[in-house]
């Protein structure tokens, strides 16, 4: 009993911190807000060290087989734990200069944030549901937090229409699976799988519909239409988050569930995963090009990220391989974590009240003006194209030598000349930034300043310590819980 | 097929009976409609205004607090059936279960979602 | 004994119906009562296929499904409500304020 609690701890101190900080929150007057603020940050540092300390290579499950702690999903706390640091990190002087500061705000972030380490260490389709809904619906709400702004009340309600949309065909998916297998434990449903007693049709239904839920919420094409929308609309600061936090989950889940349960009806489905991963990438890269708000053009950036990421899913059924393929999603969700972050730190940071400075002719003259924050932007925009020396060419790197291995030769090309086209939209804004005449606004919040200068150097110095982090990444592999 | 038979006649023999009652109160019962009895609620409250009127807001609050706390009953049906089977451990986890919605609960009280006027 | 596959073709149904529902339909709250419909058409399937397998966890599953159900309701008719108080319409093909 108390090894199964010892196992999912990160998640229970998480989840409790949660809870105890809405109680709490009701206590801490007014004007002291920064207190939640620091409270919260408080509960994933320690939710941090926990994970540190009980992280272990071989697999524990707990809890009669529903949840694993494994090295992947030690992985994935991590990267959780430091986006909810990175989250509270842009939005503490952001929510006050829009007028929203309200401290449920944190809350939400943390039961969101447990959400998606749930589903780090889902082994039971059940957990990967319930999972998946504990980590959308606070999202839904932040994103309708300002609230007296109808595209922010838009883009919550587009967000949560889509979300439960999305939720429903994951629950079909998952019933259709239960019963061409008899289980929804993730080992069982590849021993049925294997020992061939599973109905075929069933199970390629069931994996194609968990497929299309999934797909809404990593935001591939076609299932991305509420991205942009979304991205726009809700508060920049939830914005970030979303874009990592929501992404990486919905990526843990597709490894976990896809990599692990169906190796055997790769002939099935690594041509509809090629095809979303190609589209994907192709779609998010060339619509970022006509794009003039920074929002929109950093939301279709990271619709054509979960393109990349989305072509590790393709080793499907290459045992040698997955391990690898896995490996390589993780470090490029890593590097997308700081990358992402670092240039909407610079983003909030030239965002004014009413939805302006957004546009990306309001970067001009910030090279003279803003030398530093101007470089930290280069920096991002440079790795989000994946250019050397940065940590997004390496992510890129690992991701195209597992997809070559496994002989996708037409997806890694794909892959690299949509790399190049993302190159013209993010380097436009560099030469906005360098080239051109403005006066551009920057706000003053030193939090949000060193978020962007910490994140640009991370960037750069990972890259050249990415061979441990890759190891790293290496030894979290999966396993499905016996 | 065949131990479906009862069913079905006794589906058709209830239809018959209920239409036979309806049809007979129609043919020989008197009608004299008076504006009283016309009303939706014979002998209830005198009606005041239109029935699709907007309700106010404070409806679905209490509504949607209802369903919450409704629908967590749901868990507690399952684990009262085997609760002698789980011991301490399924007691442990009950009572935390049961802690998270009394904080809930807490929360939406201070907020006062509660407080009708 | 009603055969297993006549529930799965229902619940099929049910799942379609809903799925189109959200395609075709504007209103918002009737976009939601066609997400209900699905989750409540996986619910049936469950129910059915746990039946079929003389195995319990099928059922466990519907009641996290209704609670997380409930769940959405909350937080998505607050949506709703407000975006109707700001707008006074729920049409959300008239939630067009952001375009690319």
């Amino acid at each position: 009993m108390w090894a199964d609690r010892l196992a999912v701890l990160p998640v229970i101190v998480i989840g409790a911190w949660a809870v105890l900080l809405t109680v709490a929150d009701l206590y801490i007057p007014e004007h002291r807000r920064r207190i939640t603020a620091i409270l919260a940050a408080l509960g994933l540092i320690v939710g941090l060290v926990v994970n540190l300390f009980i992280q272990r290579h071989n697999p524990q499950t707990a809890y009669f087989g529903l949840a694993i702690a494994d090295g992947f999903s030690s992985f994935l706390n991590v990267l959780f734990l430091l986006s909810g640091l990175l989250g509270i990190a842009v939005a503490h002087g952001y929510l006050q200069r829009q007028n929203i500061a309200r401290s449920e705000y944190y809350s939400l972030l943390l039961f969101s944030i447990s959400g998606m380490m749930l589903m780090g260490m889902a082994a039971d389709l059940i957990i990967v549901f319930i999972a998946l809904e504990l980590l959308s619906i606070p999202l839904y709400v932040m994103a309708g937090f300002h609230r007296d702004r109808l595209d922010s009340e838009e883009a919550a309600l587009k967000y949560f229409l889509l979300g439960a949309f999305a939720g429903g065909f994951v629950v079909y998916g998952i019933a259709l699976i239960y019963g061409a297998t008899g289980s929804t434990r993730i080992a069982a449903i590849l021993s049925a799988v294997q020992s061939g007693s599973a109905s075929p049709i069933l199970l390629t239904v069931g994996a194609a519909l968990i497929l299309v839920g999934l797909g809404f919420k990593v935001a591939a094409v076609p299932f991305h239409m509420w991205t942009p929308d979304v991205y726009q609309g809700a508060p920049s600061s939830v914005t970030a988050f979303m874009a990592v936090g929501a992404k990486a989950a919905g990526f843990a889940a597709l490894l976990r569930v896809f990599l692990l349960a169906f190796p055997t009806l790769s002939d099935k489905l690594v041509p509809l995963l090629w095809a979303l991963a190609a589209l994907t990438m192709i779609v998010g890269n060339i619509v970022a090009i006509v794009q003039s708000n920074i929002k929109r053009l950093l939301a279709y950036s990271s619709i054509a990220h979960a393109g990349y990421i989305l072509m590790a899913t393709v080793t499907l059924g290459q045992s040698r391989l997955m391990a690898d393929a896995a490996a390589a999603a993780l470090f490029y969700l890593l590097a997308y974590l700081l990358t992402n972050f670092g240039a909407w730190a610079v983003v909030i940071a030239l965002e004014r009240e009413e939805g302006k400075g957004l546009s990306i002719q309001d970067y001009a003259g910030l090279g003279k003006k803003y030398p530093a924050l101007a470089a930290a932007m280069s920096v991002f925009m440079l790795s989000l194209i994946g250019v050397p020396p940065t940590v997004g060419f390496l992510g890129k790197f690992y991701l195209f030598r597992a997809v070559l291995e496994g002989g996708f030769v037409g997806l890694a090309v794909i892959g690299v000349l949509t790399s190049l086209v993302s190159a013209y939209y993010y380097l436009r804004v560099v030469v906005v930034m360098y080239m051109q005449e403005g006066e551009p606004v920057v706000n003053r919040d030193a939090l949000l300043h060193w978020t962007a200068a910490l994140s640009a150097i991370a960037v750069l110095a990972l890259s050249l310590f990415a061979t441990p982090l890759f190891q790293w990444a290496t030894q979290a592999t999966l396993y499905a819980a016996q | 097929m065949s131990e479906y038979l009862p069913l079905v006649v006794l589906f058709i023999l209830s239809t018959l009976v209920a239409a036979i009652a309806v049809a007979l109160g129609h043919l020989f019962g008197p009608r004299r409609p008076t504006e009283r009895k016309l009303q939706p609620y014979e002998s209830g409250m005198t009606p005041f205004g239109p029935g699709t009127r907007r309700m106010p807001v404070r409806f679905y609050l209490v509504a949607v607090l209802f369903i919450l706390f409704d629908i967590e009953v749901v868990f507690f049906i399952p684990w009262a059936v085997v609760y002698r089977k789980l011991g301490l451990f399924g007691f442990v986890e009950m009572l935390l279960f049961a802690g998270i919605l009394e904080i809930a609960f807490v929360y939406a009280w201070k907020k006062g979602a509660l407080e009708w006027e | 004994m009603v055969p297993i596959y006549y529930y799965i073709a229902l619940s099929a149904v049910l799942f379609a119906l809903g799925a189109l529902g959200v395609l075709i339909r504007r209103n918002a709250i009737i976009i939601f009562m066609a997400i209900e419909l699905m989750l409540n058409a996986a619910n049936l399937a469950l129910v059915a296929f746990a039946r079929l397998h003389g195995e319990l966890s099928g059922q466990v599953f519907v009641f996290f499904v209704m609670a997380v159900a409930a769940a959405e309701v909350a937080v998505g008719l607050a949506l709703i409500v407000k975006i109707f108080e700001t707008k006074q319409s729920i049409d959300i093909d008239q939630l067009n304020l952001m375009k690319g």
